[in-house]
């Protein structure tokens, strides 16, 4: 409650700053869109070839692609989320700050990204998605209760790929340098999210893993709910079950990092 | 007074180790302790007001950490209004107020009272009270006209003027203050200094602060504490200090011509001659008055003027007399 207004206020904070940038989102815009023409014309190839690849017919292919480029800056799956900040503040001690507080490191991260995540949703999202919605032939479904139940999809999804984020920058309290642990997961998450090729198209055991995995949350599964190729119920709780071990896993390492390692810097 | 009034800070034989890991080879590692607090052991009564000062990499910012709960100490025991900082960070952090002066817990890309919101918010403070100190620090601190800027072109000043009204917004009983004045300008300097001396003297706050500005604790503080390799080597009144270390003023005469070192007594002494200038080093416990009278007697005198002892002279000083006695 008190502290609910708290975050509410974090989330709105995040959300402004974002918004303050104008020129990277009208840049952020502009290159999701040129992404999303290239990867349509890869696809619209791919599926020539391959029809019903996935189980999606060309239509629900294009679609996704330009749902991916909506959610890419979203979902911070190429880097840009709050962990590069919040890593670069536990490198140079600037995390002091956020410990002596009487707010908790996790909500708060979680809270500003959120808002942030709300930001490129809106700010970068929905441009390209639209663009994309105009000029190429799209499955949209037409019923309110559909794109509702996608909307919820994708707060999991955000929550999803924060609690992922969030681990991997608390590996900067131990690594100092956390860029690497920070390029190997953007790399991870492109590719295991679907970003590449919808995970339903991904062959065999290699396909079984990767849609188990907490990436599949991100992209795929707010795709395949818009997309009618999933059950909303279903969906959400495989998302929340994702979420809730990932957050309990980072307050885990939050506890070990606040309480054994060093805030740097005098 | 009741104990936690006279010790509402209480440091008892307190150590940080540090574990610092260095490469010394291709694959080699060395394992090395650092020693940044040694069995510090202080008190400070409630609405004490005190100095802390030391060399750079004395152990100033560890101890403050350590008070604040976000370091936990490797040994000896630590209370702050009774509270044990670093088990109870959260429950502490209501009751204190930190400023690094090198770091800032406002919100860089938005204005600066979106960040006082956030405070509001953060440490429940009721509205009223929220509102009654954010007007006294704005008028104080002459925020005026700051509150809708980005905190990012704020002037260094400005935003360390900002940061100390982030840090008083919730009443803290204590203030520590690390480096406030680090950076800032003379009319800035003067400005936080007045708002401090208010802040203890109206409402009684606890302040500890750090500094390399001898001025900010002649100014401000009444009791000085002098840290080194972790150990505290004096806490008593900044004039004590001087005494201990035995330290000098010194005296900066301009003469008509060049003449040979002027002769005056013991143990003032000549430390320099350049050209027509002399340096006269004397005890600062001294008044300068007859050493001036003297040198005007015998010497033809254009200008002169009196060189306060560098606090960071005075303790090197200190420490180099205390290791090898
Ligand atoms: N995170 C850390 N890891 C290892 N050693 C550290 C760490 N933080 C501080 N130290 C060491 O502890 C000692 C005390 O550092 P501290 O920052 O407390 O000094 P300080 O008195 O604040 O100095 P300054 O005036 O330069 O700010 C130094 O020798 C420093 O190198
Ligand atoms: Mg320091």
């Amino acid at each position: 409650m008190g502290s609910g207004r708290l975050y509410a206020a974090v989330t709105a904070g995040g959300f402004r700053r974002y918004a303050t940038y104008r020129a990277a989102t009208a840049a952020g815009v502009f290159t999701n869109t040129v992404f999303g023409l290239i990867l349509v014309y890869v696809y619209l190839a791919l599926w020539d070839e391959r029809p019903h690849l996935g189980g999606y017919d060309q239509a629900q292919a294009v679609t996704y692609v330009w749902l991916g480029q909506a959610f890419l800056s979203t979902l911070a799956l190429g880097g840009g989320g709050v962990e590069g900040e919040l890593m670069e503040r536990i490198r140079s001690g600037d995390i002091a700050v956020d410990l002596y507080r009487p707010a908790d490191l996790q909500a708060w991260w979680l809270a500003a990204d959120m808002g942030r995540a709300l930001f490129q949703l809106l700010g970068r999202g929905v441009v390209p998605f639209a663009f994309g919605a105009l000029v190429f032939p799209v499955a949209l479904p037409g019923d309110v209760l559909t794109w509702v139940a996608f909307l919820v999809a994708v707060v999991l999804a955000m929550v999803v790929s924060f609690g992922i984020r969030f681990l991997v920058a608390l590996s900067a309290f131990w690594l100092m340098d956390g860029t690497g642990a920070a390029q190997a997961a953007w790399f991870l998450g492109y590719f295991c999210s679907g970003m590449l090729l919808p995970l339903n198209a991904f062959p065999g055991a290699l396909g079984e893993v990767v849609r188990a995995l907490p990436w599949s949350s991100m992209l795929q599964a707010p795709a395949d709910v818009l997309l009618g190729e999933a059950g909303a119920l279903p969906t959400y709780a495989f998302q929340a079950g994702w979420a809730v071990v990932l957050l309990a896993a980072g307050r885990l390492v939050q506890t070990a990092a606040t309480r054994r390692v060093v805030v740097q810097g005098g | 007074m009741t104990g936690v009034d006279t010790a509402f800070i209480e440091v008892d034989r307190v150590e940080k180790v540090f574990e610092v890991r260095r490469k010394t080879g291709l694959l080699k590692r060395e394992r090395r302790q650092v020693r940044a607090v040694d069995a510090l052991s202080f008190t400070v009564a409630r609405g004490e007001m005190v100095g802390y000062i030391g060399p750079n990499g004395a152990g100033k910012s560890t101890t403050i950490k350590m008070l604040t709960g976000i370091l936990t100490p490797s040994g000896g025991r630590l209370r702050v209004a009774g509270i044990d900082p670093s088990r109870e960070r959260t429950r502490l952090a209501h009751r204190i107020g930190v400023v690094f002066g090198q770091r800032t817990t406002l919100w860089w890309d938005l204005p600066l009272i979106d960040s006082y919101r956030l405070m509001h918010r953060m440490y429940r403070i009721p509205d009223a009270r929220y509102r009654e100190n954010l007007d006294r620090c704005v008028e104080l601190l002459e925020l005026d006209g700051l509150l809708d800027v980005p905190v990012r072109q704020l002037s260094l000043g400005q935003r360390m003027r900002g940061d100390i009204a982030a840090a008083l917004l919730h009443d803290p009983e204590v203030l520590y203050l690390d480096e406030p004045t680090i950076g800032l300008d003379v009319v800035s300097k003067a400005r936080v200094r007045g708002f401090l001396r208010e802040l203890n003297a109206e409402r009684g706050t606890t302040v500890l602060l750090t500094t390399h500005d001898l001025q900010d604790i002649e100014q401000l503080c009444s009791r000085v504490m002098v840290i080194d390799h972790g150990r505290l080597m004096y806490d008593g009144p900044l004039a004590g200090l001087h005494e201990a270390g035995e330290s000098e003023r010194t005296l900066v005469v301009d003469l008509e011509r060049e003449l040979p070192p002027i002769e005056v007594p013991a143990p003032a002494r000549v430390v320099r001659v350049q050209g027509p200038r002399q340096w006269v080093a004397f005890p600062a416990s001294q008044s300068a008055a007859p050493l001036v009278a003297r040198i005007a007697a015998v010497c033809p005198l254009v200008d002169l003027s009196v060189r306060e002892p560098d606090i960071e002279a005075v303790i090197a000083k200190m420490y180099a007399e205390k290791a090898t006695a």
